[in-house]
């Protein structure tokens, strides 16, 4: 994980996400997805523009299968916006950017 | 005045990136704008098997990325947004983005295709909680599972193989009583004791509770229906343009893809179109690298007359 990332799994997702003082935005991945990998650049570049104020963090799906199967996830890559331990919002495969800031605007 | 860039290009799949390493090496300030994923829809395909170059295949993302750092390496910038409108009318033409706008001399719009959906019942609930367009991101949740593929072309074929690495069984449903996929796909289909193919038949609805359970096929030509237990259900029954944005501003043929000629020249001059986007014949990475090629060249020496 690289810069503001925060790397989400089965043991933090609890404190990080559920509990957190300000809302998540949980990208949920794996290595052999593309389009995952694609997106990487844009997700890593908002975590520095909304560092402080929404925690953006990534899930691999392949090492943690408690928590992807916790929130049903059968297509990657899926972003899930997270506020007071709620799932106010979700985008499933390839968001272009202004619709992921919009996204992440709202939160605030 | 002078524009922003030379050469805007809308698009970063195969055909978009080509058009970025022409126009760059001719020494054009070249932008590409993604909206989404760099590489276009060609990064959803596991492996690649009929570009030239890589004899053992080479995975669709892999391919991309390799293209958008060659594109980079010779100075193409690259910008992440969304193209709202634009307009054509004079030399100097202007890109409305999300929320600014940005000028060239020449435009050249590789916005390729999306896979068509369905048009089922019950496909834009279970979006993500069953239906799928991308076996190489999905198939790995499918493990021991049963799952149902539709479409007789090249991907829905490929795919269906891939995705029974890890299904133990995969339904290919197909409208036609024969396939339209290339010979060595079908023998390799029809040879997997793992594929089970369902002809002429379409899905007629799609079944679940939190996610898809069961689909509805009926046959079209005894109209008789069954129900399929399932757990994910995989889409390839082809493309459609990405072209909404473009309005009434190009001449497009009557399915939306835009009309272009040999040069990859538009009804409005001094704008092309490259790869999935036109009216092609064939939608695959060898033939939009060409059309790539061929509209940077043609933009190359649009811009180099208006220069002088």
């Amino acid at each position: 994980m690289s810069g503001n990332i925060l790397e989400i799994n089965d043991k933090n997702f609890e404190s990080e996400v559920l509990k957190s003082d300000i809302p998540v935005l949980v990208d949920f991945w794996a290595p052999w997805c593309g389009p995952c990998r694609s997106i990487a650049p844009i997700i890593e570049e908002l975590a520095n523009v909304y560092l402080g104020k929404i925690k953006i963090g990534k899930c691999n799906v392949d090492d943690n299968q408690l928590v992807a199967a916790q929130y049903g996830i059968r297509s990657i890559p899926t972003l899930k916006f997270f506020k007071n331990g709620n799932i106010v919002n979700e985008l499933v495969g390839m968001a272009p950017k202004p619709t992921l800031e919009k996204a992440l605007n709202s939160l605030l | 005045m002078k524009p922003d860039y030379d050469v805007i290009i809308i698009g970063s799949g195969p055909a978009g990136i080509c058009a970025g390493i022409y126009a760059s090496r001719a020494r054009l300030n070249t932008l590409i704008i993604e909206k989404g994923a760099i590489g276009g829809q060609i990064i959803l395909s596991d492996c690649i098997e009929n570009y030239p170059g890589f004899p053992e295949g080479i995975n669709g993302y892999e391919l991309m990325d390799k293209m958008a750092s060659q594109a980079k390496n010779f100075g193409t910038n690259f910008e992440s947004d969304e193209v709202i409108s634009f307009d054509l009318s004079n030399q100097i033409k202007k890109v409305n983005l999300s929320n600014k706008i940005i000028t060239a001399y020449s435009i050249i719009i590789s916005t390729g295709a999306s896979p068509k959906k369905l048009g089922t019942l019950g496909e834009d609930t279970y979006y993500g909680k069953g239906i799928s367009f991308c076996a190489t991101c999905d198939a790995p949740f499918y493990k021991n599972s049963v799952v149902a593929a539709v479409g007789g072309g090249d991907t829905a074929v490929q795919e269906s193989i891939y995705l029974t690495k890890f299904a133990k069984k995969v339904y290919l449903i197909h409208r036609r009583d024969e396939l339209r996929a290339a010979k060595i796909l079908q023998e390799k289909a029809f040879s997997n004791e793992k594929i089970e193919f369902i002809w002429n038949s379409k899905v007629t609805q799609i079944n679940g509770s939190s996610g898809v359970e069961s689909i509805t096929v009926q046959n079209l030509k005894t109209s008789n229906t069954q129900n399929l237990s399932i757990d994910g259900l995989f889409v390839w029954i082809g493309v459609s343009p990405n072209s909404s944005f473009l309005k009434n501003s190009l001449s497009l043929d009557k399915d939306g893809f835009i009309i272009t000629n040999a040069k990859m020249e538009t009804s409005v001059k001094g704008v092309f179109a490259a790869g999935d986007i036109r009216d092609t014949p064939l939608r695959q990475v060898s033939s939009a690298i060409g059309d790539g090629a061929i509209a940077a060249i043609s933009a190359i020496h649009y811009i180099e007359n208006i220069k002088k």
